[in-house]
């Protein structure tokens, strides 16, 4: 069964949207995030089909509603409960 | 259960929340202190638009150029210093040409793959769920909506971009041009012309 990322062919998508003049990153979190995971992928915390099978699994609802970058800083924080690095209270600074 | 903790619909900020994970991280020795912000320079000065710019530009001046290109892109622009290898593993780069009758256009329908080592990152459109599933449905009234409307007899086909192996179009060269040195034709290119959804 495909996951929600697999879109392609999928109907009932709203019209592309282009925004004139994009910045590289609409904030400093969106870099942080690319840069983080850039980090802790060379460290081999994980590798980069699990992070993409991270995303993947986001489920649809939540996949939908993330921005890009959301849906990366929620898949490098799903990979390091996983991994044990730390706990998911501890991810969420509770 | 770790796996479904649902991190995106904690109370914090996102900015809050990166740059908390970010401090535990260093404070365990998982990032070096200042790591990120160095990664955040490399990526700032990183891969660029104007680097497939120049390649197209050699292409259209340089007919031997061109065919090493379509043979073996990630070889050929190693003749203008440039390469795929700046991320963490090189990946395939596949060119595509535009012709008289032909026109390509790529897309990642399931993520986002793109030449970022190559051309810095992808525009927004690119990553949305919109151009991703339409693309490969409806390429021409696609194109339409970016203002590229082609012959009903130009072929239009559409590359899916994967983990492993990343697509660049080369477009076509504009009638006109053909006093425009190097650096002239280079500027006629935009990231679009690279992606397809524009004619140059």
């Amino acid at each position: 069964m495909s996951r929600i990322n697999d879109v392609g062919g999928m109907v009932g998508f709203p019209a592309i949207v282009e925004e004139p003049d994009e910045p590289a990153f609409h904030a400093d979190w969106e870099a942080h995030v690319v840069a983080l995971n850039a980090a802790l992928l060379r460290r081999g915390v994980y590798d980069l089909d699990e992070f993409r099978d991270a995303i993947e699994r986001i489920p649809p609802r939540e996949y939908l509603a993330a921005s890009y970058y959301e849906k990366w800083f929620r898949a490098i924080t799903t990979l390091l409960a996983e991994k044990g690095i730390a706990t998911p209270e501890e991810l969420a600074g509770a | 259960m770790s796996a479904t903790h649902d991190a995106t619909h904690d109370e914090a900020p996102i900015a809050a929340r990166v740059r908390h994970v970010e401090a535990l991280l260093e404070q365990r020795g998982w990032l070096a202190p200042g790591e990120v912000d160095e990664r955040i320079d490399a990526l700032a000065a990183g891969g660029s638009p104007a680097n497939g710019a120049a390649i197209v530009a050699r292409a259209w001046v340089d007919p031997g150029f061109r065919a090493r290109l379509l043979a073996d892109a990630n070889t050929a622009i190693g003749e203008l210093g440039l390469s795929m290898a700046g991320g963490l593993q090189e990946q395939q780069l596949i060119v595509v040409a535009n012709g008289p009758d032909e026109h390509h256009v790529v897309v990642c329908t399931l993520c986002s793959c793109y030449p970022i080592a190559l051309l810095g990152p992808s525009p927004g459109w690119y990553k949305s769920e919109a151009y991703r599933s339409r693309v490969v449905r409806e390429p021409r009234a696609v194109l339409r909506e970016f203002g590229l409307e082609l012959p009903a007899s130009t072929r239009i086909t559409v590359w899916d971009a994967s983990a492993e192996s990343r697509y660049m179009v080369l477009p076509r060269r504009p009638a006109g041009t053909d006093d425009l040195d190097e650096g002239r034709l280079a500027a006629l290119v935009t990231r679009k012309g690279l992606i397809g959804t524009a004619a140059v």
